[in-house]
């Protein structure tokens, strides 16, 4: 696209670099008005720093080369009080978090109002009057969403809505949405994608849409632009891009984003883990201590069972019970009504967790920040599992161990002695993955496990996944909002909604012929890369 | 390391808390004057070089005073400290551990109830019932120490209780005080050790302050406190009487308030990214 054509945001050969360290090397960039700009990268790619530069909003040491051009205004020519002027009038931006993103403080009508309020002369009301507009426009009519709702009042996408609401306001020129969707679910993801795309269309607006997701990018972007190391390696028109990508990264990305981990693990028709009933519920005491209680039934019912050597996928929404269900498996937490039993053994015996069952399962979560004590080195939080064995290895026989689950995830022995902050995140869930195996379990439940990793190293954590269920005969609990993911690695899958099993069976007969309506809600709104590229 | 010395109030303040301390450390072994001598002949000398702070109503070094006031100070506030830690630390930890059920509550609750009191009446009330002493002084400061340390630690074990890694530590079978002593005590170290400082500070304050209405420490131990309170009535005679005991604690509690604000910078990792 040439830079005549293209008028709105047009970036050439932009180079920063932060305190001398380069971060991006020669970015180019256009976004034309009415048209959605896709970037893509992974983490540490600079698309996110390339939005805000368009902003100025830049760490300190920062320094810019090349030209930014905003409808014709060189924006690092700009002095920060006309930058001031430009922020949320000219671009609005949409953040990732929309928990974050608000002041728990002020009401939803306040905080659009005071995009407003800053950037023109009107009266209170006026603007007031406005904010309503713009809520109704993001989709929050003021009959059910009045102005003097406070933020902990909605719930995720209704928050990300305010904030969209917020970044439209006074109608830019350029929105630049920053991952808007990645904090959300399936169904919420696609309500939001939605609402941009019409805003995009009525306003005339261009949209900058970042993200590490190609199939959510790739079903709303008009342009393309990949991302990685702080370079494009590729860009284009959408349509033209998909069916010919040239650079082999761009490939491996869409490779890794449809990959299927191969696997060939017999399942026996043994159970290995069998839940029947089981209830659990919450009380909350919300008028004091001696006021009434409610009662929040978070697993209602729910009975299931896994095989001997079977991956089975629970997939839900945040709040449907998932990670409720999960900690009463592994024990943490005792469940009202119901049992669980683990090859046969109850996990809860005399309101205590059966330590023997206890031994024969482990968990990897989703995080691969929060789940390390950082103040332990590796071999000691790898070992940590060995606390529910009777007589843990010491000495020789233990650094054998350390050494074998390392190795067997594909990191070296000599990390045992390394600190946690050494190692990225796709090898923070290697060394999750070693600390669940250290004991030998028979079931591993995976949390989110891959939710929060790149797809590149995602689709690596997946093959090791694979490899392990055959190497050691494991079985996994694969629990995961991310419809793809469960597609890839399991063999039947439960489907999670409000406390209760609504569907359940073989993974791609659920998934290609879904019974209940949520399923099909749930199947339908999962961002998919379009057909007959990967 | 380096990054400690980001902080420009670490170095003043760790001076200053290193002069006093050396001070009190020396008086161990040696000091330039005996000061339970009574040396009449010399008494309210202004300072000279035989006397560098001149000397009390009885013809006693200041210096040498001073030092051994020091001494008493630190030990009185540094064991007031450990009290408040000791017990502190283990009851927040505690309270954490059980957020919401009838331990927490019990701790919590009876720890409203000793910050419900302003804390020097009730030491004055406690030497007072007791008798005047620096022992009694020191678990007067100490159990005005233990809701300080209790609430900070129940606070920031709270948020570490919902980490992933405490999750994973549960699914590895250790109970609760395990994971309180294994997890959660590590990680809130910094934190106890800036409020230790800040604490430490309060206590040589409060000393002092016991000591000048005559609840702390008794003649002949020497004390900040007291040299003020002897010094009031010549103040007009010879104002270095009172002059460099009011230096000595003004100085000690500046290091250490120097000192923590700079720990606190150092150790706090949010702080030190935003300053890198």
């Amino acid at each position: 696209m040439s830079l005549s054509e293209a008028g709105l945001l047009s970036i050439q050969d932009l180079s920063l670099s932060i305190h001398g360290l380069p971060i991006l090397k020669n970015v180019s960039l256009d976004v034309a008005p009415g048209r959605i700009l896709g970037v893509i990268g992974e983490s540490g790619s600079g698309k996110s720093i390339t939005a805000f530069s368009v902003l100025q909003l830049l760490p300190g040491g920062a320094s810019c080369t090349g030209s930014i051009t905003l409808s014709g205004k060189d924006i690092l020519s700009l002095s920060e009080a006309e930058m001031c002027g430009l922020r949320g009038r000219d671009v609005g931006m949409v953040f990732q978090e929309p928990m974050t993103a608000l002041n728990p403080l002020k009401t939803i009508g306040a905080q659009v109002a005071e995009t407003i309020l800053i950037h023109e002369r009107v009266s209170k009301a006026e603007a007031m009057a406005r904010a309503a507009d713009a809520l109704h426009r993001a989709e929050l009519p003021q009959e059910r969403f009045p102005l003097s709702r406070y933020p902990h009042e909605l719930s995720g996408g209704q928050r990300q809505r305010v904030v969209i609401a917020m970044a439209i306001a006074l109608r830019p020129k350029l929105l630049i949405a920053d991952e808007p969707t990645t904090a959300l679910d399936v169904t919420t993801q696609a309500q939001i994608l939605d609402l941009l795309k019409r805003l995009v269309a009525e306003d005339g607006m261009g949209l900058m849409l970042i993200s590490h997701d190609l199939a959510v990018v790739a079903d709303l972007a008009d342009d393309l632009v990949i991302m990685r190391q702080g370079e494009v390696v590729e860009s284009g028109p959408a349509k033209v891009l998909f069916g010919n990508l040239q650079h082999p990264y761009s490939r491996a990305l869409l490779e890794a984003s449809a990959h299927v981990p191969e696997r060939c693990q017999e399942v026996l028709e043994l159970p290995l883990l069998q839940v029947r009933d089981v209830v659990r519920d919450y009380t909350g005491h919300t008028h004091g201590w001696w006021g009434k209680t409610t009662q929040f039934r978070a697993v209602d019912g729910v009975s299931f069972e896994i095989r001997k050597g079977e991956s089975l996928g629970l997939v839900g929404e945040s709040g449907c019970g998932k990670s409720t269900l999960t900690r009463a498996i592994l024990g943490l937490e005792e469940v009202q009504g119901g049992e669980i039993l683990f090859d046969g053994l109850p996990v809860f015996t005399h309101h205590h967790a059966n330590q023997i069952v206890r031994r024969r399962m482990q968990v990897v979560f989703q995080d691969p920040y929060g789940s390390f004590n950082p103040r332990w080195k590796v071999e000691r939080l790898v070992t940590e599992p060995f606390h529910l064995l009777a007589n843990p290895p010491k000495g020789a026989e233990r650094d054998r161990a350390i050494a074998e689950a390392l190795e067997s995830v594909g990191l070296s022995a000599a990390d045992a002695n390394k600190y946690i902050h050494e190692f990225s995140g796709g090898q923070r869930q290697r060394i999750a993955i070693a600390r669940a195996l250290i004991i030998k379990p028979d079931l591993i439940i995976l949390d989110e496990a891959v939710s929060a990793l790149d797809v590149s190293v995602r689709a690596q954590v997946l093959d090791l996944l694979a490899d392990l269920a055959d190497r050691f005969g494991l079985t996994y609990l694969f629990i995961s909002h991310d419809l793809s993911v469960v597609r890839s690695i399991t063999d039947r899958v439960l489907v999670m909604k409000s406390g209760k099993i609504v569907e359940e069976g073989p993974t791609n007969t659920v998934f290609d012929r879904p019974n209940h309506p949520y399923t099909q809600q749930l199947v339908a709104a999962a961002p998919v890369l379009p057909a007959g590229i990967a | 390391m380096s990054l400690l010395f980001h902080s420009r109030t670490l170095l003043p303040g760790a001076f200053l808390t290193l002069l006093f301390t050396a001070a009190a450390l020396i008086s161990l072994v040696w000091v330039p004057y005996d000061t339970t001598v009574v040396d009449i002949a010399n008494r309210m000398k202004p300072p000279s070089w035989l006397h560098p702070f001149g000397t009390d109503q009885f013809g006693r070094d200041i210096l040498s005073m001073i030092m051994v006031g020091a001494r008493t100070s630190i030990a009185v506030a540094l064991v007031a400290v450990g009290i408040g830690m000791a017990v502190g630390v283990p009851l927040g930890l505690a309270a954490a551990a059980r957020k919401g059920g009838l331990m927490d509550e019990i701790i919590m609750r009876a720890n409203d109830l000793v910050f419900a009191f302003p804390s020097l009446l009730i030491a004055v009330m406690i030497t007072a019932v007791f008798g005047a002493s620096a022992l009694n002084a020191i678990i007067a400061i100490g159990i005005f120490n233990i809701p300080v340390f209790a609430r900070l630690t129940r606070g920031a074990a709270l948020s570490l209780w919902n980490r992933e890694y405490i999750l994973a530590a549960r699914v590895a079978g250790k109970g609760s005080a395990r994971i309180s002593l294994e997890h959660i005590l590590p990680n809130v170290a910094n934190l106890l050790i800036v409020q230790g400082t800040i604490q430490f500070s309060l206590g040589i304050l409060a000393e002092a302050g016991l000591s000048y209405v005559g609840l702390g420490a008794q003649p002949p131990t020497a004390s900040w406190g007291r040299m003020l309170a002897d010094s009031q009535t010549m103040i007009s005679l010879a104002p270095h009487l009172a002059l460099f005991p009011g230096l000595a604690i003004l100085l000690t509690v500046l290091g250490l308030n120097l000192l923590g604000d700079g720990l606190r910078d150092s150790l706090d990792p949010k702080l030190r990214r935003a300053r890198t």
